[in-house]
């Protein structure tokens, strides 16, 4: 066995080992620094590991203390798990750099350390949700996944953090539930957990005939439950306000990371367990396409209609994963493509708006309000060039990271000539309410509402950490709005590599 | 088709569900916090209930070779059981998390029901 292919294990256990460190650690910043260095060291291994698949042009499998299939467990790398993994890694250090300042001040000192430790826990099952090979591994790491998530939330101590910690971890208890109640009900149909055994027990199934309704509670089950955990319509009420009552660093690690580790194992799920066709007999693809197209409408509408800045991006972010499912939904290949396009795109582009917006309120002195950030860009150039990046690329301007997802989510849409009609209107309208909100708040960030008033703010030394992410984010928005062709040849390459 | 007799063999599974809907609903639906774990812990049980059962071979005996028998239709299925284990843990840390969260949410707005907390919460709105 190569070298290269304890990656994913390693990459598991060097987060979880930066958490545990993390209690040793009193210092916040030092422990800011070991977390990065740890998302760092474990970027750096996995883009080792995507050359190293692309090159060898297959994926493979590991087992867990050598123990073979029914026994062991497994863990399973391809090139589109190796870049999820890679993209998560650089987020974690651009979310957090840029949201460094805001964090020192939110968060107690002595907490500090706490926070970091959940945002290695976080990385740690974000990676297990996206390697794993076992069903009920990905169970556990769900639950860990909520669980530090909501320490993210709950670590700024005012009462609104811990009402939003709360809400979240009941709606993510319903939804790991009915996901555990689905992967039992998978089992007791098959008799399999890891994934490969379970394929082949599903296919059976289906052919012959056999357990349908036992099959199609199952599939619900876990299609609902992680639908719950990713925030599609009109399971997203929770998000909004976990997304802005977290830190700054909190929001934007949350909302590249959290919902998109699910959408992946989903995607994985679909390609290595139920396979594409037995999910539209099933009519589940079908359902999430008009959940998808339902969320990317009303999601845009609250969100135009929210006065506060980082609720409006939460709910934002709701109608962006509302896209996601849409391309999944379509139930071809292109639309999957489209989906992990999607995935990547709003993954490098929504911490930019968080971290932005954090430093804009910064500026506003502490006001979320829309209203309240009127010409703060002045006094913070970088903040409002980011925002305004971040907003345009959401809006679908061309050569931005948005504007490539959307354009090939219509591409795939034409793929299919019944829903084609369907997903183009809203992808139009969805892109219209876009603009409608992002617009007015770009334009408002860069005039003040009375003249005069927009000196730089003298004491806000220079952020070297916040000029430093807001520069590789832009840089890695414009690289996905260039680099299509690329970067959907390595996405189809581990799509079929799954 | 559902006859009495399938009820009865079924005993487990159907026990099993009717309690995983009752600890869905009262999870969700319940505004009282503490209700609400309950419920999280009650549908967890559920879960358990019916992947034990699903172990369990009639007439199986623990799988742990003693007399040199290594016949596996002698014992009961033991992968169930482990599933058992893990989730049992994941459900206490889930629940010492929320027991956690409601204790500081008690101090800071002394009460338990949740929809009293997000009105309280309205009032002083801090996003």
């Amino acid at each position: 066995m190569p070298f290269v292919n304890n990656v994913p294990f390693f990459s598991i256990f060097i987060a979880m080992l930066g958490g545990i460190v993390m209690p040793l650690i009193k210092n916040g910043r030092i422990a800011l620094r070991v977390t990065e260095a740890a998302a760092a060291i474990i970027g750096v291994l996995s883009a080792w590991l995507l050359c190293a698949v692309v090159a060898s042009g297959e994926s493979f499998t590991y087992m867990m203390g050598h123990f073979p299939a029914p026994w062991g467990n497994e863990l399973r790398a391809g090139p589109l798990e190796a870049m999820m993994a890679l993209a998560f890694c650089m987020i974690m250090i651009l979310g957090l750099e840029g949201g460094r300042r805001d964090m020192f001040d939110d968060i107690s000192a002595h907490k500090q350390n706490s926070y970091c430790l959940m945002l290695n826990l976080l990385l740690a099952s974000v990676l297990a949700l996206v390697y794993t090979n076992d069903v009920f591994t990905a169970y556990v790491f769900i639950e860990i996944n909520a669980i530090s998530a909501c320490g993210i939330v709950m670590a700024r101590r005012f009462g609104n953090s811990l009402v939003a910690a709360v809400r979240y971890l009941v709606i993510s208890c319903v939804g790991s539930g009915l996901f555990l109640m689905g992967i039992v009900l998978l089992y007791t149909c098959t008799g399999q957990l890891l994934m490969p055994g379970m394929d082949t027990a599903v296919q059976a199934l289906a052919a012959s005939g056999e357990y349908r309704v036992p099959l199609l509670i199952a599939v619900a089950l876990v299609a609902v439950g992680l639908s719950i955990k990713s925030a599609l319509f009109p399971f997203y009420g929770w998000l909004p306000n976990a997304y802005a009552s977290a830190t700054t660093s909190g929001s934007a690690v949350q909302a590249g990371l959290i919902s998109k580790g699910y959408v992946i194992l989903f995607i994985k799920l679909i390609y290595r367990v139920f396979t594409l066709e037995v999910m539209r007999d099933l009519h589940i693809l079908q359902a999430l396409f008009v959940m998808g197209l339902s969320g990317m409408i009303i999601a845009s509408i609250r969100a135009y209609q929210e006065q506060s800045t980082k609720r409006m991006l939460g709910f934002s972010s709701a109608a962006q994963i509302a896209y996601i499912f849409m391309g999944i939904g379509l139930g071809t290949h292109e639309g999957m493509v489209a989906a992990c396009y999607q995935i990547l795109a709003h993954t490098i582009t929504k911490p930019l708006l968080f971290t932005s917006a954090g430093m804009l309120i910064r500026s506003a002195h502490g006001s979320k309000n829309l209203h309240d950030l009127r010409g703060t860009a002045r006094k913070n150039p970088l903040a409002g060039v980011g925002f305004t990046i971040g907003g345009l690329s959401l809006c679908g301007l061309p050569l931005l990271a948005g504007f490539a997802a959307k354009y090939y989510l219509g591409v795939a849409a034409m793929g299919d000539p019944k829903k084609m009609l369907f997903a183009l209107l809203v992808l139009a309208g969805s892109s219209v309410l876009n603009a409608m909100y992002y617009l007015p708040a770009i334009v408002g960030i860069w005039f003040p509402a009375d003249k005069g008033a927009a000196e730089p703010l003298a004491e806000e030394r220079e952020d070297k950490g916040f000029i430093l992410s807001t520069a590789v984010f832009i840089g890695l928005n414009i690289f996905l709005g260039v680099a299509i062709g690329p970067m959907i040849k390595l996405i189809e390459l581990g799509l079929s590599l799954l | 088709m559902l006859d009495l007799q399938t009820l009865i063999d079924m005993r487990y599974q159907v026990v099993a569900v009717i309690l995983f809907c009752i600890g869905f609903a009262t999870l969700f639906l319940h505004p009282n916090l503490i209700k609400k774990v309950i419920g999280l812990n009650l549908m967890d049980s559920a879960v358990f209930l019916m992947l034990a059962a699903v172990g369990y071979i009639d007439g199986g005996k623990a799988p742990i070779i003693v007399d040199g028998i290594t016949d596996a239709s002698y014992y009961i299925n033991p992968v169930p059981g482990g599933l058992v284990l893990t989730g049992i843990v994941v459900a206490v840390s889930t629940t010492a998390l929320f027991l956690a969260l409601i204790q500081r949410l008690y101090y800071m707005y002394h009460t338990l029901n949740l929809d009293e907390i997000l009105l309280l919460a309205k009032r002083s709105e801090h996003y």
